[in-house]
């Protein structure tokens, strides 16, 4: 009997490649309870490999209908509910349907409400940003900064629980006014935090930043062109980094942002890289408006009107917008002259932020994709409303 | 403000465009007229003087007892800096609009979230379907004769 | 358990105690939760677990689990609508016996501020699973669902596996430590609005 012994060689030669060795496409789900992604949000992700050929969000999964709710609360009472929309920072949802109706009213607010509110907007900034940096950290696979950004966050949150008296959904900034006035210990903590904070940036770029694998893992992936973020909508630090200079703390100014110097960060391709670096300098900006003011907070009331009055809006269209830390947010008003709102929209960030996924993850692999959707930054609650 | 000085220059260029007679009372917006829609649209963006290169939200408003609904479109300028809010008047029992996806990208999206609000149809959009609620839902639920039992009304 | 120093031979001590006490000791000083946050309490719930000023660890329940194969106890922080039903009770049916369930916030007990007019809400998570212990909050502050989960190992602790198995305790609410009753909360609210030094 004899025995043939074929060699690995002639095995191989023997087989058909694309018959056995190739790949196919198949269709996954990266479903609504993830580890990363920012929430409930799902993809479908059609794949072939590990190489992406097609992305499909699935959203619906938060629907509170918040706006239907709008049209039988007062808007006193829809300020409560937007603040948990945007939950990193309340303050800021807030302070867009307090504009827009003091602008529809025509009603004058002093310097020192403008001043404070400006103040806690920025607080609310350097919130939002420290806690993305440390969930961005844990996305990439590094724990450690997961714990630093959340501290960071802690101080804070302290620092203003003691003037507003919640934690996370703060109702604080209201058509007329803030709701409660500083308390005398505010301006001494927020010094402290801020050269608390200052040396904490650089030891935080030295960390991240500086370090190979996050920037392999973020340079020229995820690349947005200026025309095609125009084209997609998005606002905020996502289209800063493709070039577009449109801040609307400079261009369309609110508050007392036209008294205080500070730049608008740009970036040049629009990559994952470009993202994460502009909004380590926002951070830095905002220290530096947090510093120009807290020294001069003129004297007055904290509000201009009274909490129990009825608001009630002239008949017609009303609308404003706020530049929060991840875009543009605007409200949009219809008033039939009653007590309730006829018909109130929220323009979300967050929802026309998500949709330049569609263009930038074709082409890549998984391990991309989860960059990218932790340097868009977003919260699911506001993309769904 | 910027835009009011704005609504006025675009209803004296495209006076032909502009819807004089609207039912609904509501006064300085800049009205369009159905049938001129999408020609507007590509005009006023690639505009000289007014350059609208992003369409920053899409909505509507429902108006039942004059049988019409107004479709909303808030446009921005980068380079102008300037914005204007524009209306379509679309008739109730026929809610159909032509579809603005190869002019912004990010109208189909908008686009869906109205349809699966309010049921207004979009001629040639790629992927008319529901986003927020599930295939089967039935109803409309921000038009205002939408009646639910699962609802707690207060 | 009791210390029987008398047993004791060569200053080596001995303990007594019967197979339930172990075994439920061992249980409630090690749950594990499964990440299940949908919106805005699910903040504060990483806060507690995963943050530097509040230490969940020192109660045993650090490790969080992704995998509900893996996990014990579901703390359901977030509103929960029609849509992520189904998921909600997917993820209970693939966990393992002992489970519990811990509902935080005032969306999973009730329905929250989107009770009226919202067409998708469900109101209170009750209504799909059976629901443990509630930590009442718009969010809980951490420190209350530390409280929330103390009060679930004691709800453990006095479980018998034995006997009676499928008995369940009535569902609790942690909102009050001992020794303080609500006609006492009541009144100090009275006088503190009646004071009008807030506002």
């Amino acid at each position: 009997m004899t025995i043939h012994l074929k060699t690995l060689n002639e095995i191989l030669h023997n087989l058909d490649e694309k018959k056995h060795w190739g790949t196919k496409e198949y269709f996954i789900n990266m479903g609504p309870q993830h580890p990363s992604t920012h929430g409930v949000l799902r993809f479908v992700l059609k794949l072939e490999g590990e190489i992406i050929k097609e992305i499909i969000p699935i959203l619906g999964y938060i629907h509170r209908g918040i706006e239907k709710i709008g049209e039988s609360v007062s808007y006193r009472n829809f300020v409560h509910l937007t603040d948990r929309c945007d939950y990193f920072s309340s303050i800021i949802n807030n302070w867009a349907v307090s504009r827009t109706i003091e602008q529809a009213l025509n009603m004058e607010t002093n310097d020192r409400i403008e001043t404070i509110r400006t103040i806690f907007a920025e607080i609310q900034r350097i919130q939002s940003h420290t806690m993305w940096w440390g969930v961005f950290g844990m996305d990439l696979g590094a724990f450690t900064p997961f714990f630093y950004g959340f501290r960071d966050r802690e101080f804070l949150t302290s620092i203003v629980e003691e003037t507003c008296g919640s934690r996370l959904t703060m109702n604080y900034i209201q058509p007329g006014g803030v709701l409660y006035d500083i308390k005398s210990n505010f301006i001494k903590r927020i010094k402290q935090y801020i050269q608390y904070l200052r040396p904490r940036i650089e030891e935080y770029e030295k960390l991240i930043s500086d370090n190979v694998i996050v920037q392999k893992r973020t340079e020229n992936i995820g690349i947005l062109p200026s025309e095609k973020a125009l084209s997609f909508g998005s606002t905020g630090p996502v289209l800063r980094a493709s070039g577009i200079p449109l801040d609307l703390r400079k261009n369309d100014s609110y508050g007392v942002y036209d008294k205080v110097k500070f730049s608008v960060v740009i970036g040049t391709k629009g990559d994952s890289w470009d993202r994460y670096w502009i909004r380590i300098e926002e951070m830095r900006q905002s220290l530096n408006i947090i510093e120009q003011l807290v020294d001069n907070i003129p004297a007055g009331k904290h509000m201009v009107t009274k909490y129990t009055t009825k608001i009630k809006l002239p008949v017609g269209y009303h609308h404003s917008s706020i530049e929060t830390a991840r875009g543009i947010l605007g409200i949009f008003v219809a008033s039939d002259g009653m007590e309730n709102p006829y018909r109130i929209h929220m323009r979300s960030p967050n929802y026309n932020n998500l949709w330049s996924i569609t263009d930038m993850a074709v082409g890549l692999k998984i391990s991309d994709l989860v960059t990218i959707v932790s340097t868009l930054d977003l919260i699911i609650p506001d993309v769904d409303r | 403000m910027i835009i009011s000085i704005l609504k006025d220059a675009i209803a004296s260029k495209y006076e032909s465009f502009v819807m004089q007679d609207s039912k609904v009372s509501i006064d300085t917006n800049v009205i369009i007229k159905l049938s001129k829609f999408p020609e507007f649209m590509q005009l006023i963006r690639d505009d000289k003087d007014f350059k609208f290169d992003i369409l920053l939200d899409h909505t509507a408003v429902d108006y039942i007892d004059e049988n019409v609904f107004h479709l909303v479109y808030h446009l921005y300028s980068s380079s102008y800096n300037h914005q204007v809010i524009v209306l379509v008047e679309v008739p109730r029992d026929k809610p159909v609009v032509s579809t603005l996806c190869n002019i912004w990208r990010i109208a189909e999206w908008q686009e869906r979230e109205v349809f699966d609000l309010f049921g207004i149809l979009y001629n040639n959009h790629p992927d008319l379907r529901r986003i927020f609620l599930e295939d089967d839902w039935v109803g409309f639920p921000l038009r205002k004769n939408y009646k639910d039992n699962f609802m707690l009304e207060k | 358990m009791e210390n029987l120093n008398s047993l004791s031979t060569n200053n080596q001590a001995v303990i007594l105690t019967n197979l339930e006490k172990i075994l439920n000791w061992a249980r409630a000083n090690s749950l594990w939760p499964l990440t299940f946050g949908t919106s805005c309490c699910a903040i504060e719930m990483m806060m507690a677990t995963g943050s530097a000023h509040y230490d969940l660890s020192r109660f045993g329940a650090e490790v969080v689990r992704v995998s509900p194969r893996q996990a014990d106890v579901l703390i359901v922080a977030g509103t929960i609508v029609k849509r992520m039903a189904k998921p909600l009770k997917m993820l209970f049916n693939q966990m393992m016996d002992p489970k519990y369930v811990i509902a935080t916030g005032s969306c999973t007990i009730s329905g929250g501020p989107f009770i009226y007019n919202s067409y998708t809400t469900i109101r209170g998570v009750d209504k799909l699973i059976p629901v443990d212990v509630y930590v009442p909050g718009c969010p809980p502050r951490p420190e209350a669902l530390f409280w929330g989960i103390l009060v679930l190992q004691k709800m453990i602790l006095q479980n018998s596996l034995f006997k009676n198995k499928k008995k369940r305790y009535r569902p609790v609410l942690a909102a009050l430590p001992e020794g303080i009753c609500i006609e006492e909360i009541h009144s100090e609210m009275k006088n503190i609005l009646k004071s009008k030094k807030y506002l």
